[in-house]
């Protein structure tokens, strides 16, 4: 397996209809890594995101402009499908969304079976159990695989959508503050699994929580909005240690040491 | 934590500032008007069932069945209306639910905003033309042009007992009627389905599409389950609204009174409303009661329907 490739983005400019929403960014994502984005509200940093699975452009009239090179290619090329986008970079929501008509298994599943459609049953057994175990949720549910996925908990049933996750094999998964609805302990049980999962995948991390980025994530990128109506910037992003204690930029600073925000 | 019990040691007589002591007026005059509103439904069913029942004992008891001795048998007279009626009520939802589903689905996924916008307009326009003018649309401009289709069908899927028979011009058979009330069943389908469409949570079609899912693959995961419950109940409404229409099957089709599977065929079958309609102006007596027991019988049988279909949108809800 060739040696996993940084995404690279380039001048991105992000865009809901006439609104420049994110501007200017130009960063580097290290692969099999951890990278926390953390801002205030409203400073782009959940928009940034979904562009990086071309997750933004599904609400109409939302486009961006610019680069994102994942594994060397241009996602916003002309000629790539962003479905074929999504089926490599994974997203895991704010809020569980496991689908409600479905058991636990075929929550696990439904991924794969929409990327490649003809899988044998122990193929698809294996699979489960593996994503399952790979989000630590298989103990928990080994029993009552054919139950509803809606009747887990809150922090099972995310647990639940990183096993859906992880099943269809991305390079990347996305986080969209996946701990902002879960109690204290299941969110224990959600980062220990993010320490996990970066052997494997590279992770990017939207979180309001700076003891969150500070305990999960390798790197941290700071993006700040100049006022209501402005573009958000990414104002800096360093390793994380160096961003929680000696931040280059003063905003950082501000924002990190609790002035603002 | 003890519970302190309050002393009643302030002197009765003394207003409790804690109790409302008069009733509000536009309190009590809220609640009588809606429980009255409440009570005129229950009421009107009743006035309803009540008179088609006491209209139609006069049938019932003269019947062959009842009596004995009768020239006519309520069933022999009724069952076929009733075949009629839910056969064409069949045909017409079997050809318009999947147009329905496709035009919905359209309007509420695929269809740019302004556009879906308009053909919304347009379908609930569908809704408002009267049935009279279907009629008259389905009798003298629809029947010729669908005259070719029959006879194709009749042709080559003749072994298909519903195009068996012998059809012949003018086409004014159940076929053409149940097309027509397709259309009209049509806009009542969409409109409530595209509803349903509509609320399926944005959180769910975005699990799907970050899955890697095309949007029909969004639309066959999360929004279809979603919305069957919906669809479902749309049907069953426009079910009720094809089981009841009288003026387009009474001025498109030739009336019979068969068992006949042959929808081409003219002349076989009849509906309980059109069969009323024709007929009760010239009715009298037993005749008249006759019709009112057809028409307790339809009564029934949307009831019937509709309890169906309230169990079936229970059932299919989403799981929690």
């Amino acid at each position: 397996m060739a040696a996993p490739q940084p995404i690279n983005v380039e001048d991105l400019n992000i865009y809901y209809g006439d609104f420049l929403a994110v501007e200017g960014v130009t960063v580097q994502i290290r692969p099999r890594s951890v990278t926390a984005l953390i801002g205030p509200s409203g400073c782009g940093k959940s928009t940034f995101l979904r562009t990086l699975n071309r997750m933004h452009e599904v609400i109409p009239g939302a486009y961006a402009e610019g680069k994102v090179e994942i594994d060397g290619q241009d996602i916003y090329d002309q000629r790539v499908d962003p479905v074929n986008v999504r089926r490599r970079v994974g997203m895991v929501f704010q809020k569980a969304n496991p689908f409600p008509t479905m058991s636990i298994r075929d929550n696990v599943l439904a991924g794969v079976k929409l990327n490649n459609r003809r899988i044998s049953k122990s193929a698809a057994d294996d699979l489960a159990e593996n994503a399952l175990r790979g989000a630590n949720l298989w103990n928990e549910v080994k029993d009552r695989l054919d139950k509803p996925g809606m009747g887990l908990s809150g922090g099972q049933q995310q647990r639940l959508c990183i096993a859906r996750t992880i099943a269809v094999k991305p390079d990347v998964v996305l986080m969209d503050e996946p701990c902002s609805a879960l109690d204290p302990i299941s969110t224990l049980a959600i980062e220990d699994l993010i320490h996990e999962l970066k052997e494997e995948y590279t992770i990017v991390i939207v979180t309001h929580n700076m003891q969150q980025a500070s305990r999960v994530s390798d790197r941290t990128g700071f993006f700040n909005i100049a006022g209501t109506g402005k573009p958000g910037h990414l104002i800096e992003i360093d390793d994380t240690e160096k961003m929680f204690t000696n931040p280059e930029n003063s905003q950082t600073e501000d924002y990190i040491s609790g002035r603002f925000g | 934590m003890s519970t302190t019990d309050v002393a009643p040691d302030a002197p009765p007589s003394a207003p409790d500032p804690w109790q409302n002591s008069r009733r509000r007026f536009g309190d009590s005059l809220f609640s009588y008007l809606s429980i009255g509103s409440g009570l005129l439904i229950f009421v009107t069913l009743a006035a309803v069932a009540i008179f088609l029942t006491s209209e139609s004992m006069p049938a019932i008891l003269a019947s062959q069945e009842f009596s004995g001795t009768a020239d006519f048998s309520l069933v022999d007279t009724t069952l076929p209306l009733v075949f009629g009626t839910v056969l064409a009520a069949a045909i017409a939802l079997i050809i318009a639910i999947p147009i329905a589903v496709g035009i919905a689905l359209f309007i509420s996924h695929f269809a740019p905003r302004r556009l879906a916008a308009g053909l919304g307009y347009m379908i609930d326009l569908l809704a408002a033309v009267p049935s009279v003018v279907y009629g008259l649309w389905g009798g003298i401009w629809l029947v010729p042009k669908l005259e070719p289709l029959y006879v194709f069908l009749n042709t080559y899927l003749g072994w298909i007992p519903f195009f068996g028979g012998d059809p012949t011009a003018p086409m004014r058979n159940l076929a053409s009627a149940s097309v027509v009330l397709a259309v009209m069943v049509l806009p009542i389908i969409t409109a409530v389905s595209r509803e349903v469409f509509l609320q399926t949570p944005r959180l769910q079609e975005e699990a799907a599409l970050a899955l890697g899912a095309t949007r029909w693959e969004t639309i066959r995961t999360v929004v279809l389950p979603f919305g069957r419950g919906g669809v479902v109940a749309a049907s069953m409404l426009g079910l009720g609204r094809a089981l009841g229409e009288t003026m387009a099957v009474l001025m498109i089709l030739a009336p019979g009174a068969t068992f006949s599977l042959h929808i081409l065929e003219v002349g076989r079958h009849q509906s309980i409303a059109a069969n009323i309609a024709s007929k009760q102006a010239e009715a009298a007596g037993v005749d008249m009661s006759l019709l009112i027991f057809t028409g307790l019988v339809l009564f029934v049988l949307t009831f019937i329907i509709n309890a169906i279909a309230r169990w079936i949108v229970a059932r299919s809800g989403p799981k929690a």
